[in-house]
């Protein structure tokens, strides 16, 4: 099953059931969300300590191909978000 | 920006005790954790998804010594940024 927000909101409202409504779950899910946008698009990094790190790459202008025309084309310099995970997070993932 | 300026700056923007903003942050995280772990992927509107890839095992080389080793079967967990998030950032440079 795909975690999607409405999974996180619910997971909040479950602990919380006695201090916080639904929409106050909710609001914090989207408050965090935007904390962690605003911040990269600002071009910081985000480091989350047992979870991973979030980049923010400025990649070159390269010279590409349309890979179903083969035609050649110049890929502008771009600003692009990489995640790394920690190796708390991969160990978890593979079950140690 | 690292976890504990993210759980502050999320208390300061709903008002939340600090204590409140961290359980929640980490409620988050672990459902997130939880979810990878057991091999499926997660997916928020605007921000981004995660799925994860399996990789066999297969015959490597330690780079150093040139030694042949197996390298054993893994997962790893990767991250796409989602359209929106994508273009603002680019936006941003």
């Amino acid at each position: 099953m795909t975690l999607t927000k409405a999974d996180l909101v619910q997971h909040i409202y479950k602990i919380h059931d006695n201090d916080m409504t639904k929409a106050q779950a909710t609001e914090a899910v989207e408050a965090l969300l935007k904390i962690v946008k605003d911040c990269l698009i600002e071009g910081e990094d985000l480091l989350i300590s047992g979870f991973g790190k979030f980049n923010v790459k400025n990649k070159k202008a390269r010279r590409g191909r349309n890979p179903q025309t083969g035609q050649e084309l110049i890929l502008d310099a771009r600003r692009v978000v990489t995640f790394k995970p920690s190796g708390i997070l991969r160990d978890k993932i593979n079950g140690k | 920006m690292n976890k504990s300026e993210l759980i502050e700056t999320l208390a300061q923007e709903t008002n939340l005790p600090f204590r409140e903003a961290d359980s929640i942050t980490n409620t988050i995280l672990e459902a997130m954790t939880n979810t990878l772990a057991s091999g499926d992927s997660i997916e928020i509107r605007g921000f981004g998804s995660f799925v994860v890839k399996e990789y066999d095992s297969y015959q490597g080389r330690n780079p150093k010594t040139g030694q042949k080793i197996k390298v054993p079967p893994k997962k790893l967990p990767f991250f796409k940024v989602g359209k929106e998030l994508r273009e603002r950032v680019d936006k941003g440079k």
